[in-house]
């Protein structure tokens, strides 16, 4: 075991081979110069680090369900605050949330929405695999156009999810917070600048880190890393902060690849490549180019 | 039990998941150019570069206890100085 | 009532009593949502914190959902945590009543009861609160203002002592808008009957972290639920001595249930709540005319006191239980206890009447009707 990694997640979570979130958490808290309180929104990260009697977690942790891990950090920042001001407790602490896509951009949007606006001194980090993979692979408003899912699944009449992703940097950067920023685990140094100044701000601060599934995406269980590289290297999923309000982009690639070389790594993809699909297929192109077109845009030169 | 179901971390309590493991990892010392890229990505938190014989940098070791075999040390390293074999 | 030199004579609303309890509590954190007929408890507690009368850290959230869910995370990062609510919103609170009792989070909540939708009504009844009957929360029920002042600060101190969730009710609209005369305590002898709060376990205990809310499976889940019963199984006792001391501080003697003229009586009407007032007059008129009549108001609802009510009911002949809230599709809840308190001790008839829906209100004549044998229906509409 590598001691130092494990200091805060520790191993001996039951989280699949080969997934992705462990290293995103591992990552990110260890840019935190504070000691850190971790609020964490029910599925994957939870369910598997926390089973009874044993928790990986070496850190003060708490799950209370799926649509409030937000307001539950937001409980335990006042508490600290009245703990400060009775002179119980010196020691700054910054407070940190990690939840899955379903948790952020569906059940718990309104939460994390209130506990932004009041201004907790919190980290909010949604790891997104695009969809409910806890309970086996539906459909969420993070899942991709075109992606089959077990409540989106392919058929007859049907190619997949038939709408785009929600626009969640656009509605978490509407509360005015200084930071926000999407990241990939695949660009390690990107992700420990961005934990690093995420970690920084004293208020509300926002990540969304791309968090292959590699059971239900479907693909072998060595191929989360080569698989987020591409999602950049395609600009399916661009690199880039909302700083005070101002976008920038972190990294673009000189030629993207076509989105199909990232498409085809994944089983739930796979029935873009039939010859039926073909237009459904130049139609995630036409989303990505948009997409990316789109926050290039917003983005200083 | 615990009141509250409020547990603390202990390490004796977890479960050993290396025996999930049906292939494994095994580090080519003589290839392994110490760049520390596996030690990142693993998610068990497996790898450590350790001393090895005289060589100036260290290399990737693999702590079998909790691999589950997932296989991303191996396609992550750089000059494929990590093999997957049958457990 | 006492001429303790403690007490102080105010009118206050059964909200602002309420309030007034919390301020001399001062809790460390209390999140905060509105809701009628809850509101001027969180308004008035509100302007307490603009005043600098207390130090106490309000979250306006922007849901009752939020609300417990803050109260949880502030609870478990070792904060003395109050919170209110009413109706929709505590209805709203449900998952995470569950949450809060599950971990044995010493909260306290003071609900001002109220009717549910649909169709949508602001008034008083036990709809919301009989909901959670089984949230694993104490429910200690209050009469009138002064209950609602005194019950308040016992609950804050039966919740750190039991380590469970508390919910202090009072009838909304009937007891929360209410003005009445009542006595209360000087600050200082309530933060001395309350005490300090130490946790056990805190989230801002960064050098020995705990995780709070694990996975519990087929294993272990069972027993954490059976440990909860046992702490509830021990919360009346605690409740019974807590109220004693209480009653060394103020002079005002609170029990399980309170019993009016029932130890004698052939008929006795049983209640929970404000209607009790209104039942106490009708009996009082009924005694005049040799009507042997008595009433048995509940104070505490969970746990609740099967063998003392067994007891105390031992030599009724008629048993009237009058519910302010239903079980569709079963009898009313209080009707379901008091037949199961009675279980096996005697054979009293015992009938069921369901009133106050929704604010309606109710008589002293209707329950006059009762104890004389002469209503026989279901619903006092």
């Amino acid at each position: 075991m590598n001691k130092d990694l494990a200091k805060k997640l520790a191993p001996g979570h039951s989280a699949c081979a080969g997934c992705a979130f462990p290293s995103i958490v591992r990552t990110i808290l260890g840019e935190a110069t504070t000691p850190v309180v971790i609020s964490n929104a029910t599925g994957c990260l939870e369910v598997t680090s926390t089973i009874y009697p044993y928790t990986a977690w070496n850190v003060p942790y708490i799950h209370s369900a799926f649509e409030n891990a937000a307001a539950t950090i937001s409980g335990v920042e006042r508490a600290y605050l009245a703990a400060r001001k009775k002179g119980k407790i010196k020691k700054k602490i910054k407070f940190v949330v990690f939840g899955g896509d379903g948790g952020t951009y569906d059940i718990g949007l309104q939460a994390l929405s209130g506990a932004l606006e009041r201004g907790h001194n919190f980290l909010y980090i949604v790891y997104d695999n695009g969809g409910y993979m806890n309970t086996g692979n539906q459909r969420s408003s993070a899942t991709p156009y075109g992606a089959g899912t077990e409540t989106t699944p392919i058929g007859e009449e049907s190619s997949g999810k038939v709408e785009l992703r929600k626009n969640l940097m656009g509605i978490v950067a509407a509360h005015n917070i200084s930071y926000v920023a999407q990241a990939n685990i695949a660009n390690m140094a990107d992700l420990k600048m961005k934990a690093k100044k995420a970690l920084a701000v004293d208020g509300p601060s926002f990540l969304t880190v791309f968090s292959p599934c590699t059971n239900n995406w479907k693909f072998p269980t060595s191929q989360y890393v080569a698989i987020a590289k591409l999602a950049t290297e395609t600009n399916f999923w661009p690199l880039y902060e909302i700083e005070n309000g101002k976008y920038k982009l972190n990294w673009e690639p000189k030629m993207p690849k076509p989105v199909a070389d990232f498409l085809k790594t994944q089983g739930r993809f796979k029935h873009l490549f039939s010859e039926k699909n073909k237009p459904v297929l130049a139609q995630v192109q036409k989303i990505v180019n948009e997409e990316f077109a789109r926050i290039a845009g917003l983005c200083e030169i | 039990m615990e009141k509250g179901a409020i547990i603390k971390h202990d390490l004796k309590k977890a479960p050993k998941t290396g025996s999930w493991r049906y292939m494994k990892p095994e580090v080519d010392k003589e290839k392994c150019i110490g760049c520390g890229t596996c030690v990142s990505f693993c998610p068990d938190a497996c790898i450590e570069m350790k001393k090895h014989k005289d060589d100036k940098r260290d290399k990737a070791d693999v702590d079998y206890e909790f691999c589950k075999g997932c296989g991303v040390c191996a396609q992550v390293c750089p000059v494929r100085a990590i093999l997957m074999k049958k457990n | 009532m006492s001429n303790s030199k403690n007490n102080n004579k105010l009118a206050l609303t059964g909200g602002y009593a309420a309030a007034y309890a919390l301020r001399q509590i001062e809790p460390d954190v209390m999140p905060i949502y509105p809701i009628t007929p809850q509101t001027p408890i969180i308004e008035t507690y509100a302007k307490f914190v603009a005043d600098g009368e207390v130090e106490t850290e309000m979250i306006e959230v922007e849901s009752e959902h939020s609300a417990m869910s803050a109260a949880v995370g502030a609870s478990a990062a070792g904060a003395r945590t109050v919170t209110a609510t009413s109706s929709q919103g505590l209805a709203y609170m449900h998952e995470v009543l569950y949450i809060a009792s599950g971990m044995r989070l010493p909260i306290l909540m003071v609900v001002a009861a109220r009717a549910l939708s649909a169709p949508i009504n602001i008034h008083g009844d036990h709809s919301d609160v009989m909901g959670s009957r089984d949230s694993g929360w104490v429910q200690i029920f209050c009469e009138n203002p002064q209950e609602v002042y005194d019950k308040t600060i016992i609950g804050m101190r039966l919740a750190e002592k039991i380590k469970l969730p508390v919910m202090i009710i009072m009838d909304g609209f009937n007891t929360s808008h209410s003005v009445e005369n009542l006595e209360i305590l000087d600050a200082k002898t309530v933060k001395k009957f309350i005490g300090e709060y130490n946790p056990e376990h805190s989230l801002l205990d960064i050098e020995n972290p705990v995780t709070y809310g694990p996975l519990a499976l087929q294993d272990s889940y069972f027993e954490f639920k059976i440990d909860q019963e046992e702490a509830m199984g021990k919360a009346s006792g605690e409740y019974m001595k807590i109220t004693k001391e209480y009653e060394k501080i103020s002079g005002r003697k609170y029990s399980l249930f309170e019993e009016y003229q029932s130890e004698d009586a052939e008929k006795v009407l049983v209640l929970i709540g404000s209607a009790a007032g209104t039942a106490k007059d009708a009996i009082d008129d009924l005694r005049k005319k040799s009507e042997n009549a008595g009433l048995i108001k509940i104070e505490l609802f969970r746990p609740f006191p099967f063998l003392e009510i067994a007891g105390a009911l031992k030599n009724a002949k008629e048993i009237m239980v009058m519910d302010r809230a239903q079980s569709i599709g079963s009898y009313p809840p209080l009707f379901s206890e008091i037949s199961v308190s009675l279980r096996n001790v005697h054979e009293a008839r015992i009938s069921s009447m369901v009133y106050g829906l929704g604010g309606r209100d109710v008589f002293k004549k209707q329950i006059e009707r009762i104890l004389e044998g002469k209503f026989k229906e279901k619903y006092l509409t």
